[in-house]
This record gives structure tokens, C-alpha cells and sequence, in this order.
């Protein structure tokens, strides 16, 4: 999975994180901050490798 | 009939219906393409079917209409880029992934645990054995590789494989190693090899291990080796005995729904996400402006989603990152950020400053959502 550009979003009503703007293998996608979700899993793995690093919300 | 007529295994196995464990085994649905496509460790055309590589050469996918009864569909494989000489850390194979809690009836992790069947039909220029692929991955990993024969070059073979519990005499699956969680994570994979490379084909035929890196054995053929080579696959069935029973057709609603829980789209079933699509979109909804800077929508998944679902927003014309909207006579497009995603819908509001919106009037919300929460 070819993931650049991920950086967090805030939550709507609240100034926590709520996922993860990134491009994945090309497109534009919204990930949540779900274990069980694939993409996120592979976002952690790719971080945790040191692959990847996520910006902070804006 | 007699009772005594009737095979006494396929009552035993069926007396509720629903064998069969595989979601789309019919190759019905194709929600993201039909149309042939690079594999590349992801979905990418028939539903619920995933596609692994890493090899110095290629392979698409595609709808087929090929079939071993002469209708439906089939899911084809061909190679576009050969690969005569797979390196020790290279592979390339196909798999279907089943949700640990769809797996709870085969009693894995006790010593009841059961047998299972696999049968499907295959076809493909290039003969010799190949290797099935299955792997628990819910709590500890354990494999199981399976030798089968493609006995004749371009004609459908029917192959059907039982798996025991404790096949090579091994006491994995029947002990708390083999255990399967009850939950929505990855439960089983279950892969049709095409090349493994030494590191990973030092398997046992038919027999369980717990070594994460016996994928196939040595036997297994290298069918990345010519641009001539196919793969043909249809009618894959999963069950619970140590009989394959004839193939349960399941109609197409069904299967679409049961493919909805882990990958579905507003866009026209035969729409593939990105697709230019005009005036036909989804409607987020019409509400009145209070402000004159912002506007939100919320769509509803047409199924519960397996878990939260990665989404991607694209205008009616194909641009990924924004969804588009109008109020009297603007129509512009606008960056958008969800709120509130669960496993049943998800929201969106525009992000940023929604330009010439007026206080009070009705604002419309329209494009294309993907929601993806494949295993």
C-alpha cells in the first residue's frame, strides 16, 4: 500500500483527533482511528517502521 | 424419496441451508471494475477477492465470462509481465478472507473441530500442481498448504479439498492454538498460489504448522513465468464436513448485500469510483443555510459495515477529495471533512469557506461516496 501526504483531522465539535486525511495508492482518503479498519492498520505499521509519519491536525 | 436415498452427509451438513462460507464464490458482484486490472496487494475487481505480487513481474484480474456451466461469470487471471525466476522473498497469489465470527460453527480451539471442504472449479493453459493457502489468523497464525493437480491445459477441472482439523497429525486447530475469535477481525485466508519463492515453499502438503512463512510447497509451479499464462477461477465453495456438496447459488441481491458489509458506493452498481457520471450522483440532501460559509450531509450505508469504513469522496466527474454543491445559481465544489463515521453512516461537512452562500437559502449536496471496510 503506497500511502503519502497522511495527516490527522479534528473532530467536528470537539479539538480531538478524529482520523487520517492520506493518499493511498493514488486517491485521496478519509481513515478512521479504527484497529479494525485496514488502512489504519497499515498507516500504524508503516509509522511504527518508521516508513511514514502523520502530520498533526491543522 | 426414501430417505435411505439421500447421501445421509449432505443432510447432515445442510439442514439449514447456507453452506457455503465464501461471500461472492459465484464471482457475482464486481463493484469497483470489471474490466481487467493490475493486482497490487489489494481489491481491485471482483468483490471480496484480493490480489497479492511482489514479484519482478505482473498480473491483472478481470471479469470472465468463461465458465465451466456456460453462464455466469468467472474471475480470470493473465499474466502481463513475466517472471521465469521467483527470488526467495517473492510470491504472488489470490485470497478471500472470511470474518472470525462467520467461522464460530467450525469449533476450532476445542477438540470438537470439524472438517472443512473446499471445492472449486479452475482452468489454465499452463498444467502441473499448484497449492492452496489457508491461513487462521485470528490469535495465533497457522498455516495449512494444499496440493492440487491441473491435470489439462484450458479445460475446467472441478477440485475439491477437505481439510481436517488434524491433518498431518497435528493437534493445532484442536487445541487452544487453533482458536478463532468471535469478533469482525480477519477469521481464515484462503489463498490460490501462483509462485512462492524458497522462503516461503518449505511447506508440508496437508498439514498443519504454526511456521508463518510456509505458504506453499516446493512443488508448487511457477505460473508468473510466460505472458501466455491464465487463471481461471469460478463456483468456490467452503463448507463445513468432509464432503463437497453441489454449489449453493445464492441470487445476486443476496450476494450484494453480503458484499456491502465490507465494500459499497453510491455510484450505479455498474459505475466504477471515479467514474465521469454526469448527472447521475448522490444527493446528500437540501437543507436551509444559517450561515453563509458552510453546509454538511450525511449518507446512510446501504449495510451495517464490518468495521469503521475508509470513505472517499469524488465529484459526478471523477475528482477524488471533494463533493460538490449548489444554492440559487452557484454550483461550485468544496474540500470535505466527515464527522460522526460509524459503522452505519458517515457525515461530511464542507471545509473551508463555501463561497456566496446566502443566509436562508437551500443548499443541495451532491457526488459520490466509497466506503471501504474490507478485511
Amino acid at each position: 500500500m503506497d500511502i503519502i501526504n497522511a495527516q490527522y483531522f479534528l473532530n467536528r465539535i470537539g479539538d480531538s483527533n478524529d482520523g487520517i486525511k492520506a493518499t493511498i495508492d493514488g486517491i485521496e482518503m478519509s481513515v478512521p482511528l479504527d484497529p479494525a479498519n485496514r488502512h489504519y492498520a497499515e498507516i500504524m505499521r508503516q509509522v511504527e517502521s518508521g516508513d511514514l509519519t502523520i502530520a498533526d491536525a491543522e | 424419496m426414501a430417505l435411505s436415498k439421500v447421501n445421509p452427509n449432505f443432510v447432515e451438513q445442510t439442514p439449514y441451508g447456507r453452506r457455503n462460507i465464501i461471500i461472492n464464490g459465484a464471482m457475482q458482484v464486481w463493484q469497483r471494475t470489471t474490466a481487467a486490472t493490475s493486482a497490487g496487494n489489494t481489491y481491485a475487481t471482483v468483490d471480496r477477492f484480493a490480489f497479492g505480487v511482489n514479484t519482478d513481474g505482473a498480473y491483472t484480474t478481470e471479469q470472465s465470462t468463461d465458465t465451466p456451466t456456460g453462464t455466469g461469470y468467472s474471475l480470470k487471471a493473465q499474466v502481463t509481465t513475466a517472471d521465469t525466476s521467483i527470488s526467495s522473498g517473492q510470491y504472488a497469489y489470490m485470497y478471500h478472507e472470511i470474518e472470525a465470527q462467520n467461522l464460530q460453527h467450525l469449533l476450532y480451539g476445542t477438540s470438537a473441530a470439524k472438517s472443512i471442504t473446499l471445492s472449486f472449479w479452475v482452468k489454465s493453459n499452463k498444467t502441473g500442481i499448484y497449492t492452496i493457502i489457508l491461513r487462521k489468523l485470528s490469535g495465533t497464525d497457522c498455516h495449512l498448504v494444499y496440493e492440487y493437480t491441473i491435470d489439462s491445459a484450458n479445460t475446467w477441472e472441478k477440485k475439491e479439498i477437505t481439510i481436517s482439523p488434524t491433518a498431518g497429525s497435528t493437534s493445532i486447530i484442536t487445541t487452544s492454538t487453533g482458536a478463532i475469535s468471535n469478533d469482525n477481525a480477519r477469521g481464515i485466508q484462503l489463498g490460490w498460489n501462483f509462485a512462492f519463492g524458497s522462503n516461503y515453499n518449505g511447506a508440508t502438503n496437508n498439514t498443519w504448522t504454526t511456521n508463518t512463512n510456509h505458504y506453499a510447497t516446493s512443488n508448487q509451479v511457477n505460473w508468473m513465468d510466460s505472458t501466455s499464462n491464465n487463471f481461471y477461477l469460478a463456483e468456490v465453495q467452503l463448507e463445513v464436513g468432509d464432503t463437497a456438496t453441489p454449489f449453493e447459488h445464492r441470487s445476486f441481491g443476496e450476494e450484494l448485500a453480503l458484499c456491502q458489509r465490507y465494500y459499497c458506493k453510491t455510484y450505479n452498481y455498474t459505475d466504477p469510483p471515479g467514474t465521469n457520471t454526469g448527472s447521475s450522483y448522490w444527493v446528500g440532501g437540501s437543507m436551509a443555510q444559517t450561515t453563509t460559509n458552510t453546509w454538511g450531509a450525511v449518507w446512510d450505508y446501504p449495510a451495517t459495515m464490518r468495521a469503521l469504513p475508509t470513505t472517499t469522496v469524488y465529484t459526478a466527474a471523477g475528482t477524488s477529495g471533494q463533493l460538490q454543491y449548489s444554492s440559487g445559481s452557484l454550483t461550485a465544489t468544496g474540500v470535505v471533512q466527515e464527522f460522526g463515521k460509524g459503522s452505519e453512516r458517515v457525515g461530511f461537512f464542507h471545509n473551508g469557506t463555501a463561497s456566496s452562500l446566502t443566509a436562508g437559502y437551500g443548499v443541495t449536496i451532491y457526488g459520490h461516496i466509497v466506503a471501504d471496510a474490507e478485511l
